[in-house]
Parts: structure tokens; sequence; C-alpha cells
């Protein structure tokens, strides 16, 4: 099992995610750090990811797109907060319009790495700060039940190979 | 951007009016210890402007938002207002954590499966297939 830990707070409108990942950090550090890596895992299968931006340097932004199975596209964009490769990288996450235009009327949330070396192993804490409650209220409306669902379909698949 | 990407489609109208509902009566601290004092014993009105230093009026408008979202319910006792709650309309607060957490979990195991694979900045060209798969 690769999440040690999973700790939920939505009083205090956070989530933290505990990871151990069989892989250096620097190794780990790409999977952020290399668009064409990012693509292939921050999506679900059905929606894959397209980086068009990628510069992770304080004050940076990350754009990228998602495409569903329709063709539609869903465009978000990170701005780069703080960062220190490979060990630390913070950014305020947020939805653009289908220009890529950041759009300020969407709710963003703070998302926040830690990488640290396990011996060849590395623990990787994600940590998601909702800016308000009214941003949380925001999201939850938008849903994702049939999202999930693909996704753990995908997920059979892959338990499968 | 968490949620928006695993929106295939949103759910039925109502259910988002709910779990709006539902986060905006959580927001405000008073509402949340109102719900977790309701949850241990049936409360009058009177009861829990005692207990929450405010008027009875004050007390009454966070039960209305409360009552609103459907995480308390109200009966009335001859003249006395009867405050219990109702956590069914919980179920949608933790569904939303519930679905974050699927979402990173499955995004790790995405993760995992990189790894996996050889390393990409030891491979000079990558094929069209490996980028593929």
């Amino acid at each position: 099992m690769t999440v040690k830990d999973m700790t939920k707070d939505p009083a205090n409108l956070t989530m933290r995610v505990t990871a151990e990942l069989a892989a250096p950090v620097e190794r780990v550090w790409q999977l952020w750090a290399d668009p064409r890596q990012l693509e292939r895992w921050w999506g679900p299968p059905t929606y894959p990811a397209t980086v068009v931006d990628h510069d992770l340097s304080p004050g940076g932004k990350v754009t990228y797109f998602m495409t569903g199975p329709e063709g539609e596209t869903f465009h978000g964009w990170w701005h780069v907060l703080a960062v220190d490769a490979p060990r630390s990288l913070s950014v305020e996450d947020g939805f653009a319009d289908e220009h890529g235009v950041p759009n300020d009327e969407m709710p963003t949330t703070t998302m926040s790495v830690e990488l640290t070396a396990d011996g060849d192993r590395t623990q990787m804490v994600m940590t998601s700060t909702f800016e308000s409650q009214e941003d949380m209220d925001r999201l939850a409306e938008m849903g994702m039940e049939d999202g999930l669902r693909e996704a753990m379909s995908q997920m059979d698949a892959i338990l499968a190979d | 951007m968490v949620v928006r990407l695993m929106t295939a489609q949103r759910p039925a109208d109502e259910s988002v009016d709910q779990m709006d509902r539902v986060l905006h009566a959580l927001a405000d601290p008073t509402r949340r210890d109102i719900v977790r004092t309701v949850v241990r014993a049936e409360h009058s009105v009177s009861a829990l402007a005692e207990r929450f230093p405010m008027s009875f009026a004050a007390v009454q408008k966070h039960v209305a938002v409360l009552e609103r979202a459907a995480l308390v319910r109200k009966r009335r006792v001859g003249r006395t207002q009867m405050v219990r709650a109702d956590l069914r309309a919980l179920g949608a607060v933790h569904e939303l954590c519930d679905q974050y957490e699927t979402l990173w979990r499955h995004r790790i195991d995405r993760m995992e499966r990189l790894l996996a694979e050889p390393d990409p900045a030891t491979t000079h060209h990558r094929t069209e297939e490996e980028r593929q798969r």
C-alpha cells in the first residue's frame, strides 16, 4: 500500500495525503518537474492532461488542459508560490476559461508537496488547502461521481495488468 | 483544480443545492457547535440560547439555516421548539472528502506506475509507443 496516511479535516479546509513511493527523491520530483510525466498522472485516464506552459520557479505558471471523451477541454493553471527542487513545491491551483485565461470567479486551492528521502524510497506529503469555506462549497458543487466511477474501473484495469 | 478534473457530469441539481446548503451551514463555528450539541441530545431553542451566549432570535436564525440544510430537525412540544440533529445530510460532506481521497489515491497509483518505468531522464529518445503507454 503506497498511501500511508490520509488526513481529512473539513473543519480546517485541508486534506493531507502521505505516500511512500518506490523511487529516490530526484526521480519522484520529475513526476512534478517534467511536464510529460505530470501529464501522465494528473488527470484521470478518460481526461488526459496536456501541459502547455511549465515554469516551476517562484512566480512561474504551469498551464494545462484536459480533454474529455467527447473532445471537450477543461483548462487549469498553477501559480508557483515556492519551490525548492527536489524537495518541495507549493502552488496555487485554479481554473481557466477555454482560452486558458485564469478565471478569477472560480475557487482556487493551495497545494503543497514535500518530498523526503527514506533510503532509496521517498515519502511524499501532499497538502491541499481550500482558500475559504465558500471555495469548498463551490468545488463541491461541481461534483464528480461519474468521473470517479471511470477512475475506479481504470484502477481495476491497472491492478489486473 | 482537483474536483473539476474528475467531473464527467454534474450530479442532479438537487444534490448540488443540498451539498451547498450543508457546507454553507457548517461554515459557521457557532452552527457547528449547535450541531455537536444537538447530536448528543435534543435541546430546546431557549436551552441553546443559554448555552451559547446569544439571543433566542439569533439561535433561531442559526437553527433555521441548519434546518434548511437538513442537518437538524425541529419539533414543537407545547410552546417549546425542540432541536435535534439529522445526520444524514452530513454524509454529503464526508462524500466530498472521500472523493478527494479517491482522487489522490488514483493519482498516486498513476505515479507509482510511472516510477516503475525506466527513468525518462536516462532515456534519450522516448518512442511514440512509450509516450502512449
